[in-house]
């Protein structure tokens, strides 16, 4: 276990966020829009604690970053979802295609 | 006296217009305030005098200050000289005459009055102001308001004419905010007036930031290039409206070109001269000659306002004492004329609901009052000795000559003979529409003026006539305030020759 | 010394009048208001009379010269420290002179408008416009100040155009009251042009600081200035005179003077005849000292233009019908008679000074008694034109006899006063410009020829003749005043004018002489002659003149078709050449302009606000690209 580097987790947070932006991207559903949304924090996540780890062993600020986050998300999604939803009664979809009306 | 009653009392007015209903109750309102400050004004005026004759010799009295963000050395600081008291006249008069002109708009007349209210609060504040940032402000007041006056009330392309008003209105104050800037940050981190004489500039950075305020300020009293909105803005907006933007508002351009521009930046000043008189040149003759073709009345008016308004420029650009004098004059003159002009053309056009000159016609039989009225605006703007255009214009052509420059004189020779195209202009006009035979029978069953428009026909007639016939008095207060200007401007030739000397 | 303390209500009496009249005589006192305001002037010729008496005959002149009197000066207007407008009263020669002519002329114009304007629905308007006339040309007289004389010269212009235009609901008569208007102007741009020149190199506006700065020999040595070959006084005078041509209706600004009949007979009589027109000719006299400086040129400009315009104006009256119209002519070629009078005049040589004002003083009297006794033929005919008139001899005995007066007068004859002053002026000229005498000479034949042809055409020439609607000859009100000036037309000639009108202000004294009086006598005999034998009795006679000289007679009548070239330059040139252009590029070029800058902000922002689709993910892909570009450009700086 000694020998996992940063540059492991950095690459495996990295993937992690590329996967979060190509969903967020292409994902027409809203709700696997949110989905993609989490895996982009998460990936922050993960680089908060290895460089806590890694860099500052001493101190636990990342952690606490984390644990920030990891709230506001919850929260986030809350209200994302409860947009949704009234998106949904509207138009009777959640397809993010569908709602464009902000425009112009 | 404390100049905050100028502006705290139309507050008041618009906050009493706001309490009460009904257009009976909200026009006394609006008269009361209007009526109020214009005794005040003349209370200001006589104080004025006492306060010199008891030997205050400060260039500013009255001056009160309040901090307003001290971090940014921004103050609200008033105060009044001479030049200031003739423009609070002028507004005070052309308001009383304008509520009354408005005595019978029945559509949305709360509002109405409110916003008239609001234009005028803009031009008190911007008169008394004695810090860049609060003349500013009031700029900002005053410019809104018409907006909406010509935008709703308006007739004809109201929405073109008000939208194009306002932009170039905002285009033109954000040109003075690049300059107030400039001045601020390179004069010292201040805004203050009152300290004018001693803020000194780069002579550089006056170069770069002079045009910035000039034609900033210069878009308000119509500088050609930029007075396209005028002649589109004063005939589409309602007959009150019309009045004060030309009475009142396009003052503030030429107030400010000269308070702000000129004074605090006199080397730029007479670097920039010739380009100054050679547009305000312009102005005046083409202005003149493209009033001979207009059909409509207001668009006389109009185009004769960019004419006249150039006679202020030039004045200023000219940049001796004489013709400084005869600038302001000008703008009080001008304000108070074509605010006449505008309410005859309005009580013409409220009977025969057209103001196409070739529709109109031997009203003088039939309304004589209203065509007295229009006859002696007319007489007044062509610079008929006795009312007040011609002691303006010739202050302002007896300064223009006595600069030796025989460019400036050829300027001046220009201005003088726009005069004659402005005796064609105006005879035309009246004698097509008031004298000669009826054109429309109906016209034949008009009513002669109201008492409301004999009362505003009569308070502005009384300015022009006080102004015409005793000039000095009116002079008595002027001349001092501009020969505190003309300390520093004077100032400025030496450092621009200096300038050229290096080059 | 007398005491003039009294002379500032000369001019306040008829102002006082035109202000009451004006405000309140249509509503409260109509029928009362001509009759307040002949009080008025009537007051006011009183005082001038009695002022020119004190000035004159109490006073006198003092080491034999005339002093000149300041009794009221105020600063009205200061430009400067040294120019300033002054409201003042300057009492000299010419300027009593003058008061005395206007004061009285305007008091029967006064006395006659009763009785010829009755009926008039505006009958207190009309008297209120003549008293502001009154009072604006006696402001003009006394003036001290150049501008002073400015302000009331365009004050007089605005008064004319009230009075011309005062049947306003005659197109004629609007357009003749704007012609008269805007032609006086153009020409007063050029004398305040003049003005400002003058009050810069003089330094002051003052008459008397202003003759004494520009002719002392300190300022000719000095002042050498000059622009295109002329000295800056040359063109300050030219210019000065410019505008008193303008007022005076000398060619080429007297288009506006025939048109301006169509005013009111006795606005005619008072204004086109007796007093504003020769308004120019008291400006050149008033600024006589400056005018006459050796090798100025401007008196040269004066003589010239004055002897053009007399024989000019006297040709086409030999051809006109319009009675007032001919008369309008007569009158521009009497002016023409006092500008070249003054024209030829010197500091040496001032007879012709005296002279021109000794004519201007009998002119104002005959003239306005022949408007006045053409007023009361109109009346009669109810027409102005000759060809309805004819024998009224035996319908308006007084009239005949006070207008042959007239006609006697102007045309030179022996004892009446035209005689006397006209004698003067080719004296004058004979001396010093001989060229000018011999077409002045003609001039005075031609003008016995076209008086006489008006006399006989309107009191002879048919044998009898009925005369529709006629109610006697008018009232006392009309007939007094033309025998009031038939005696002073007859007697002003006897007036020891030389005595108190020079150009120096000494005492002078008229040489007649009898050797010299007979050829301009012969000449104007032979006019009346030859009028008498083609108009006295219906005959062919004058046809025939005419089939002889028909290319002349057409020009002439048409007026040498100076109007119609003024109409080519204002219609065609200065409309379509300079006003429409001038609005065509306001509203498309730089009105264009405003709105292209308009257009292309909106064109823009139409074209880029594709870019806001409302699509959440393309944002999205926006913000994502930014931060890979901001990324990059950081690295690279980096690096």
């Amino acid at each position: 276990m000694n020998n996992i580097g940063i540059e492991q987790i950095l690459f495996i947070s990295t993937a992690l966020f590329f996967i979060g932006v190509y969903g967020l991207f292409t994902r027409r559903n809203m709700i696997t829009m949110l989905m993609a949304v989490e895996l982009i924090l998460n990936s922050v996540n993960i680089n908060f604690v290895s460089f806590n780890k890694y860099l500052y062993p001493e101190r636990l600020d990342g952690v606490f970053f984390t644990i920030f986050i990891i709230a506001i998300a919850a929260a986030e999604a809350a209200v994302a979802i409860a947009i949704i939803i009234n998106i949904y009664r509207n138009h009777q979809s959640i397809d993010v295609e569908d709602s464009e009306e902000m425009k112009y | 006296m404390n100049l905050n009653l100028l502006i705290l009392i139309p507050v008041a007015t618009a906050i009493g217009i706001i309490a009460v209903k009904g257009l009976p109750r909200v026009r006394m309102v609006a008269l009361a305030g209007a009526l109020v400050q214009f005794i005040l004004s003349f209370v200001l005026f006589f104080s004025f005098r006492a306060e010199r004759a008891s030997g205050n010799q400060d260039p500013f009295v009255f001056t009160q200050y309040y901090k307003w963000f001290p971090s940014l050395n921004i103050n609200y600081q008033i105060g009044v000289d001479g030049i200031s008291i003739a423009m609070i006249m002028l507004t005070a008069f052309v308001v009383l005459a304008g509520v009354l002109i408005s005595w019978r708009q029945e559509k949305w007349s709360k509002e109405y009055f409110l916003l008239l209210i609001l234009l005028s609060t803009g031009a008190y504040g911007f008169f008394i102001a004695l810090d860049l940032f609060t003349l500013f402000f009031f700029l900002e007041v005053a410019v809104i308001p018409k907006f909406l006056l010509i935008g709703i009330w308006g007739s004809g392309k109201k929405e073109y004419a008000a939208m194009k008003l306002a932009l170039m209105l905002m285009g033109g104050s954000a040109l003075v905010f690049v300059g107030l800037a400039g001045t601020y940050f390179f004069g010292g981190q201040s805004f203050d007036l009152s300290s004018g004489a001693h803020i000194t500039m780069d002579p550089d950075k006056q170069m770069f930031f002079f045009p910035f305020l000039f034609v900033g300020f210069g878009i308000f009293t119509a500088l050609f290039p930029f007075h396209t909105w005028v002649p589109d803005g004063h005939s589409s907006a309602p007959t009150a409206a019309s009045m004060f933007l030309a009475g009142i508002s396009m003052k503030l351009g030429g107030y400010g070109c000269l308070r702000a521009a000129t004074w605090l930046m006199p080397e730029a000043a007479h670097y920039y001269q010739p380009l100054i008189i050679g547009l305000s040149t312009i102005a005046i003759i083409y202005g003149a000659f493209a009033t001979l073709m207009q059909t409509d009345l207001k668009y006389i008016n109009a185009y004769s306002s960019v004419s006249h308004c150039g006679f202020v420029l030039l004045g200023i650009g000219m940049l001796n004492e004489t013709a400084i004098n005869g600038a302001v004059m000008q703008m009080v003159s001008h304000g108070l004329m074509t605010a006449l002009f505008f309410a005859a053309i309005g009580m013409v056009y409220d009977r025969t609901h057209t103001r196409m000159v070739k529709d109109i016609g031997g009203l003088l039989k039939i309304t004589p009052f209203i065509g007295t009225v229009f006859i002696l605006a007319g007489l007044c703007s062509l610079g008929l000795p006795g009312m007040s255009g011609f002691v303006a214009e010739m202050t302002v052509f007896m300064g223009g000559w006595q600069n030796p420059e025989t460019l400036y004189r050829v300027a001046t020779i220009l201005a003088c003979a726009s005069i004659v195209v402005t005796a064609v202009y105006i005879l035309r006009a009246a004698g097509k529409t008031m004298m000669g035979p009826l054109v429309n029978q109906e016209h034949a069953l008009f009513s002669d003026a109201k008492w409301n428009e004999r009362t505003a026909a009569f308070v502005l007639l009384t300015g022009i006539l006080i102004m015409g016939l005793a000039p000095f008095i009116i002079t008595d207060i002027i001349y001092p305030g501009t020969h505190v200007l003309m300390d520093k401007i004077a100032s400025g030739a030496s450092i621009t020759n200096e300038i050229e000397l290096l080059k | 010394m007398s005491n003039y303390d009294y002379i500032s209500l000369i001019p306040i009496l008829p102002i006082a009048g035109f202000v009451l009249i004006g405000l309140a005589g249509k509503k409260y006192f109509p029928a009362l208001s001509g009759w307040l305001a002949t009080l008025l002037i009537g007051t006011s010729a009183v005082l001038s009379l009695f002022t020119a008496y004190q000035y004159f005959i109490v006073d006198g002149a003092a080491n034999g010269v005339y002093p000149q009197l300041l009794p009221v000066d105020m600063q009205w207007l200061q430009f400067t420290n040294t120019l300033s407008i002054n409201m003042g009263i300057l009492l000299d020669p010419i300027s009593v002179m003058m008061l005395v002519v206007v004061t009285f002329v305007s008091l029967m114009v006064h006395i006659y408008s009763t009785g010829y304007m009755k009926g008039e629905s505006r009958y207190a308007t009309f008297f209120a416009y003549l008293q502001l006339f009154t009072f604006s040309m006696l402001g003009l007289v006394m003036s001290s100040n150049l501008f002073q004389i400015y302000i009331f010269w365009e004050l007089v212009g605005v008064s004319s155009f009230l009075l011309i235009g005062f049947y306003f609901d005659k197109p004629s008569a609007v357009a003749a009251s704007k012609k008269a208007f805007i032609v006086t102007r153009f020409a007063d741009l050029f004398f305040l042009i003049g003005i400002l020149i003058t009050g810069v190199t003089a330094h002051s506006f003052n008459f008397t600081d202003i003759i004494a700065n520009l002719t002392s020999p300190e300022f000719l040595k000095e002042y050498s200035a000059t622009f295109l070959g002329f000295s800056v006084v040359t063109w300050a005078l030219v210019l000065i005179f410019i505008g008193g041509a303008g007022k005076s209706a000398m060619f080429p600004l007297h288009i506006w003077l025939p048109d301006a009949m169509e005013g009111p007979t006795p606005v005619s009589a008072l204004i086109h005849a007796a007093t504003m027109v020769v308004a120019g000719v008291y400006l050149v006299a008033r600024l006589f000292p400056v005018f006459a400086i050796t090798g100025s040129g401007a008196i040269d400009v004066v003589a010239y233009i004055g002897i053009f315009s007399a024989l000019f104006a006297a040709l086409i009256a030999c051809t006109q019908t319009d009675i007032k119209r001919v008369l309008a002519y007569s009158t521009m070629s009497q002016i023409g008679y006092m500008m070249f009078a003054l024209g030829v005049s010197s500091q040496a040589h001032d007879a012709g000074f005296t002279a021109s004002m000794f004519h201007l003083f009998t002119h104002a009297f005959f003239k306005s008694l022949l408007f006045l006794g053409a007023g009361l033929v109109i009346h009669a005919v109810h027409s102005n034109d000759m060809k309805d008139m004819g024998g009224l001899r035996k319908y308006l005995p007084i009239t005949h006899i006070t207008f042959l007066i007239g006609c006697l007068a102007i045309a030179g004859v022996p004892p009446f006063a035209g005689f006397f002053s006209k004698e003067g002026i080719l004296h004058a000229a004979y001396t010093t410009h001989p060229d000018i005498y011999y077409v002045a000479l003609v001039t005075s034949g031609l003008t016995a020829f076209y008086m006489f042809r008006l006399y006989f055409r309107i009191f002879w020439n048919k044998a009898d003749i009925h005369l529709h609607h006629f109610h006697g000859e008018g009232a006392w009100s009309m007939k007094f005043p033309l025998l009031i000036l038939a005696t002073l037309s007859i007697a002003a000639g006897f007036v020891p004018f030389a005595h108190y009108v020079t150009a120096t202000r000494t005492e002078g004294h008229m040489h007649t002489d009898i050797m010299f009086s007979i050829a301009p006598v012969l000449i104007g005999l032979l006019g009346i002659a030859v009028a008498m034998m083609w108009y006295k009795n219906e005959n062919d006679r004058a046809d025939k003149a005419v089939a002889m000289m028909r290319g002349v007679y057409r020009t002439a009548y048409h007026k040498f078709y100076i109007d119609e070239l003024y109409i080519f330059i204002t219609k065609k040139v200065i409309f379509n050449c300079i006003g429409r252009p001038a609005a065509w590029i306001d509203r498309n070029i730089v009105d264009g302009t405003m709105n292209f800058i308009a257009l292309m902000t909106g064109e823009i922002s139409d074209s880029i606000k594709g870019m806001q689709s409302g699509k959440v993910q393309g944002y999205a892909m926006y913000f994502f690209a930014g931060v890979i570009g901001l990324t990059l450009i950081c690295l690279y700086i980096w690096m």
